[in-house]
C-alpha cells in the first residue's frame, strides 16, 4: 500500500496531553516518554467493519432500550448529527457507541457509589452507525451532573460519552459531548485537560430549536471529525524515495 | 491573509472513563437486554485458519498497580498477513476472522485475555515485512487519549530483529517492552504482554 492513503499527523496540542495533574487520576496513568512517531502503516490504514445488520431496532432508543415498566425519567432529547474526517467528507458505516448517567446523573455500574438513584427504566448505553452521508442519531434523556472523587468538590457538566470507529484503527477515537449553556462545563478538570478553548467548544452539542419536536424532544446537534486521508492526487511520487 | 485549507480539525479526546464497560459491553456489567452480545469478545470460530494462541497481560500504573477498569482493543492480520478490511488490496482476508477484538481487564485480577491466532507477517510502508504484531490501543480513566502500541512474538527472533518498526526505537533498551514471550498454559501457547504505563519498564507507545 503506497503513502497516499495515510492520515494527516494527529495534532496533539489539540487533543489533551496524558499528564494532566488537575485530573489526578492521570498522574500515575500518563506515559512519561515522548510518543514514538510513525507514519501509518497497512495495520493502522485498516480497521474493522461493522454491518448494519448487527444493529437492533432499539439500539439507538436509550428511552426504550432498557425500559422495564414505562418511560424512563428526564428530559427527552434527541441528538444528531455527522461523522466527518478532516476533508470535511462524511465517514458512512462509522459505528458510534455512546453511554450516559441518567436524569439525576446515577450511572447503572456496581462500581458507581453517587447517591442519586438508579432509574429501574434506564440503562445508558445505545449505538449506531452513520448512513451514507456520514448521518446518526439517537434518542435519550438529558443525563444530569454528578460529582466524583478527585478534588473534595468537583462535578462533571452533563455529558455523553461516545466511542467512534471510523474506517481505520488509525481513526479510533473516544471523546465526550456537552450541552450548549452549561456553566459547568468551565469548572471541569477532566475538559479542562484540553489546553485549548476553541478545540473544547468542538465537544460543545448546539441546540437545535428548529428541528426540536414539538411537545416532545429537545434536539441537539453533535457533529464529529475523525482524521482525515491524506490526498490522492500526488500519487507520482517515485519508488523508494 | 492567505487562501484557507478548508479543513476541519479532528473532535478532541477525552477519558474513556470508569465506566466505558457500560456503552463498550453492557453485558459484562450486568446490563443484560439490550443487546444481546458484547462485540469483539469472539475472535476464533472453527473455520478460522491459524495457530490458536492466547493473549493475555495487565497494565500497569506508574506506582505498579494494574489497572482494573481498562478497556483493551487489539486489531491483527490474519494467518496469512491480510487484514479483514475494504482497505486491504492485497487479497482476501479469511473470512472467518474479523481481526478485531476487545476485552477489559478484569474486575479484581487486572488481567486482560484474548483467545486469538498468530498473525501471518505484514509489510511496511517500503514493502519489508514487519515481523507479526498485534496492534493494541488502550483506555481508561484517567488515560486523556487512547494509547496505540504494539505486540511482537517472542518466538519470531529474527523477524524481530528485521522490523523496520522495531529499529526505529532509538533507545534499543527499550525493544523489549513490546515483546511477549511465549510459554504453555493448559495446552494452549500463550504470550504474555504486560503492558506498564509509566516507570522504569514504560511500554513504548505509538504516535501513529
Ligand atoms: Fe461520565
Amino acid at each position: 500500500m503506497s503513502d497516499h492513503e495515510s492520515f494527516y499527523h494527529r495534532d496533539r496540542s489539540w487533543h489533551p496531553p496524558a499528564f494532566t495533574p488537575q485530573y489526578k487520576t492521570s498522574i500515575l496513568r500518563s506515559p512519561q516518554y515522548p510518543l514514538l512517531s510513525l507514519d501509518n502503516t497497512i495495520s493502522e490504514m485498516t480497521g474493522p467493519v461493522f454491518g448494519h445488520d448487527r444493529l437492533g431496532p432499539l439500539d439507538n432508543d436509550l428511552i426504550r432500550n432498557f425500559a422495564k415498566t414505562g418511560d424512563p425519567i428526564g428530559q427527552r432529547i434527541i441528538v444528531y448529527g455527522r461523522v466527518l474526517d478532516e476533508n470535511a467528507r462524511p465517514v458512512p458505516g462509522a459505528l458510534l457507541e455512546f453511554w450516559q448517567a441518567n436524569a439525576g446523573g446515577r450511572y447503572r455500574h456496581k462500581k458507581e457509589t453517587y447517591l442519586a438513584a438508579l432509574d429501574p427504566n434506564f440503562g445508558g448505553c445505545g449505538r449506531t452507525i452513520t448512513d451514507e452521508e456520514g448521518r446518526y442519531w439517537f434518542r435519550t434523556i438529558k443525563p444530569g451532573a454528578y460529582p466524583w472523587p478527585n478534588g473534595i468538590n468537583d462535578w462533571r457538566p452533563a455529558h455523553i460519552h461516545f466511542s467512534i470507529f471510523g474506517h481505520a484503527f488509525a481513526q479510533r477515537l473516544i471523546t465526550q459531548m456537552y450541552f450548549e449553556g452549561d456553566p459547568m462545563i468551565w469548572q471541569c478538570p477532566i475538559v479542562s485537560t484540553i489546553p485549548d478553548r476553541q478545540a473544547v467548544e468542538q465537544l460543545i452539542a448546539a441546540l437545535d430549536r428548529e428541528n426540536t419536536l414539538p411537545m416532545d424532544a429537545l434536539a441537539y446537534k453533535f457533529d464529529i471529525v475523525l482524521r482525515g486521508r491524506r490526498s490522492t492526487m500526488f500519487e507520482n511520487r517515485m519508488e523508494g524515495n | 491573509m492567505v487562501q484557507k485549507l478548508d479543513r476541519l480539525k479532528e473532535s478532541p479526546s477525552q477519558t474513556a472513563g470508569p465506566y466505558v464497560h457500560i456503552g463498550a459491553m453492557p453485558n459484562w456489567v450486568e446490563i443484560t437486554g439490550v443487546w444481546k452480545e458484547d462485540l469483539g469478545l469472539v475472535l476464533v470460530g472453527p473455520e478460522t485458519k491459524g495457530e490458536r494462541v492466547v493473549v493475555k497481560g495487565h497494565i500497569y500504573d506508574g506506582g505498579g498497580t494494574p489497572l482494573k477498569d481498562a478497556l483493551v482493543e487489539i486489531w491483527q492480520a490474519d494467518a496469512q498477513g491480510l487484514y479483514n478490511s475494504p482497505r486491504e488490496r492485497r487479497g482476501k482476508a479469511d473470512p472467518h476472522f474479523t481481526g478485531w477484538g476487545r476485552q477489559p481487564t478484569d474486575g479484581v485480577t487486572g488481567e486482560y485475555k484474548f483467545e486469538t491466532i498468530k498473525p501471518g507477517c505484514v509489510p511496511y510502508r517500503d514493502g519489508r515485512l514487519m515481523a507479526p504484531h498485534i496492534t493494541f490501543w488502550i483506555v481508561a480513566r484517567g488515560i486523556n487519549i487512547g494509547l496505540h502500541t504494539r505486540m511482537y512474538f517472542g518466538d519470531e527472533e529474527a523477524a524481530n530483529a528485521e522490523c523496520p518498526v522495531l529499529a526505529r526505537i532509538e533507545h534499543k533498551v527499550r525493544v523489549p517492552t513490546l515483546i511477549a514471550s511465549r510459554s504453555e498454559e493448559n495446552g494452549m501457547p500463550t504470550y504474555t504482554f504486560d503492558i506498564h504505563l509509566q516507570g522504569e519498564k514504560e511500554t513504548v507507545f505509538f504516535d501513529i
